[in-house]
């Protein structure tokens, strides 16, 4: 079937003109008409502009062009601004929010001909590990529709492990898109900061902030980062360097690649899931590459860091709504103040208005030292405690989740226990690093992911490491019964 | 640490976010939580740390020369405005 052949076999077969992009978009279309009710995985379908987009690829086909996205249909977290299209972050706050521009992963990702299907559900702002904090109600995981995808890019998660689409763009702020990749049996990259602009994606938190990719494989996410990554000058923490060829290393051998195994992330880890790992370091051994523990002293302080620098800047950024230029306006408001306070205790969720409120307690006057400064300190030891490691070792392996995806509902009380979810993905985002999760087996029939992370800008390390390791496993071909 | 019903008040005020009474004692507990939580950094020792101004070393933020680069599209931008009227937003009447 079409939804299950990799970006690679879909531009071949469009190359030699078996299938158009037209034949393509409409299959994925009707995949999201019949399984979106149930998956709740897509805010908003573009129908009439994704095949208006298609036939526009098959046209620039026929006049010559070739690229490996020509023609193949994506979908669009809904954090990335989409001009005339409704761009709602999850939340009611943007409910009627219809963006004047494309977000820069928009339009280069048009520019390379991929055909954007639809928006996909999130948690709301970004803010959360399960998709359950969307103003537009939970998505379901394909793999059993009781229990969440992992968040915050949750549809984008789901949407490939269902084959809605091959491919789709994602945030990582704390693990937003490890975290649902692993929960929902598909390979995600968060690349290092800076590596993909940030224009038109709606900023959450903006020292660690960074857009990526979901795809069913490592070969298939390096198509569509190549298309995403480089410099945009209207980023002002994009990095001006040359964008590597992520497709044409995949293939380097793996022989004497130092693998660092983080004893931090392996104590008091449950047996299973060790398990699991423990095969995956053993197929990469297989293949080659030699590993070694490596310890990192300051690493277990990472969510409590994490839980005062992200809901601080998040504070901040989220203080430009306020019912005047756009977004909700609370009804009739008596004077200003009525009109910020209420636009913005109705537009937001309990989840975001607890992180605003976190935020804002942690840099407000007397608090600021024993919290926020506190806390960027501890992130300069996490730092200096992954650049040491890599000065010993090429990349570091560790799971990419403590448990498989959870029950819709089982952790919506109790933040904390939420926020614990991240707490091997968080680590990458404070010290700004290059990370990938690749699905590794099944725990009670749920997938399961094995995180890489790799030292600055060695995203082509990542991809090449995670190509190899599923030339050598199939865990990343099995499909969620029913959607085969 | 627990924070007090009027701590999370003053909180709620400086975020310009109305919190209604029944959603009051939710947030009062799990901030609390989460201050308890966030609260396992005193124990970290950074002395002589300088806290962390970029992910990346060495990196700063660029600046761009002081050009106009953006046109007028205020149309377009206010087709997402609330309530707007010749060209200006509206909002309720500040001066008396």
């Amino acid at each position: 079937m079409l939804h299950n052949r990799s970006i690679g076999e879909l531009a071949e077969s469009l190359a030699r003109k078996e299938i158009s992009s037209v034949e393509l978009t409409r299959h994925f279309l009707a995949r999201i008409e019949a399984m979106n009710p149930t998956l709740n995985a897509l805010i908003t379908v573009t129908a009439p502009q994704a095949l208006a987009e298609a036939a526009a690829a098959d046209r620039r086909r026929a006049a010559g062009e070739h690229g490996p996205l020509l023609g193949i249909p994506l979908i669009h977290k809904d954090i990335f601004c989409t001009d005339g299209v409704r761009t709602s972050c999850g939340s009611r706050m943007l409910d009627s929010f219809v963006a004047p521009y494309d977000a820069t992963v928009v339009e280069r990702l048009k520019a390379a001909g991929a055909v954007t299907l639809g928006k996909a559900n999130m948690d709301e702002f970004a803010m959360g590990s399960s998709n359950e904090t969307s103003y537009y109600g939970p998505v379901r995981n394909p793999w059993d529709p009781a229990r969440v995808p992992g968040g915050s890019s949750g549809g984008s998660a789901a949407s490939v492990a269902a084959r809605l689409a091959p491919f789709a763009t994602g945030t990582d702020t704390g693990g937003s898109i490890r975290q649902p990749a692993a929960l929902t049996g598909i390979t995600g990259i968060k690349p290092t900061y800076g590596r993909v602009s940030r224009y038109g994606m709606i900023a959450f938190a903006s020292s660690l902030d960074q857009a990526g990719v979901f795809a069913r494989s490592a070969a298939d996410a390096a198509f569509a980062l190549q298309a995403m990554s480089g410099f945009d000058p209207r980023d002002s923490t994009s990095v001006d360097a040359p964008v590597p060829d992520y497709a044409g290393t995949l293939d380097a051998p793996l022989a004497g690649l130092r693998i660092g195994l983080l004893k931090e992330f392996f104590e008091g880890l449950e047996p299973r899931n060790a398990a699991l790992i423990e095969a995956a370091i053993g197929v990469l051994r297989g293949l080659g590459a030699v590993t070694r523990e490596v310890s990192l002293p300051s690493l277990p302080l990472s969510v409590p860091t994490y839980y005062v620098v992200a809901p601080a800047e998040c504070s901040s950024n989220l203080s430009r709504f306020d019912g005047v230029r756009y977004g909700h306006r609370c009804e009739n408001p008596k004077d200003l103040a009525d009109l910020y306070q209420r636009s913005r205790g109705e537009g937001f969720g309990a989840e975001v208005k607890r992180r605003i409120m976190t935020g804002t307690y942690v840099l407000s006057a007397g608090y600021f030292d024993a919290y926020y400064l506190k806390a960027q300190k501890v992130r300069q030891l996490i730092t200096d405690d992954f650049r040491r490691a890599f000065a010993e070792v090429d990349l570091l392996v560790s799971p990419t989740t403590p448990t498989p995806a959870f029950g819709i509902g089982a952790k919506v009380d109790d933040p904390v226990t939420m926020y614990l979810n991240d707490i091997y993905t968080i680590g990458a985002n404070l010290a700004g690093l290059p990370a990938l999760s690749a699905p590794c087996g099944f725990v009670d029939g749920l997938p399961m992911g094995v995180q890489l992370i790799g030292p600055h800008f060695a995203e082509a390390r990542l991809l090449n490491a995670a190509h190899q390791y599923q030339r050598a496993t199939d865990w990343h071909r099995r499909a969620a019964p029913g959607y085969a | 640490m627990s924070l007090t019903r009027q701590e999370v008040e003053k909180i709620a005020h400086l975020a310009r976010l109305r919190i209604t009474e029944q959603e009051m004692p939710v947030y009062v507990h799990s901030l609390s939580a989460i201050v308890e939580f966030v609260d396992q950094l005193a124990k970290a020792d950074v002395a002589g740390v300088a806290p962390m101004a970029h992910p990346l070393a060495g990196q700063t933020q660029r600046l761009r020369a002081d050009e106009v680069t953006e046109t007028d599209r205020h149309e377009k931008y206010q087709a997402n405005a609330p309530a707007v009227q010749a060209g200006l937003y509206l909002v309720p009447r500040v001066i008396e």
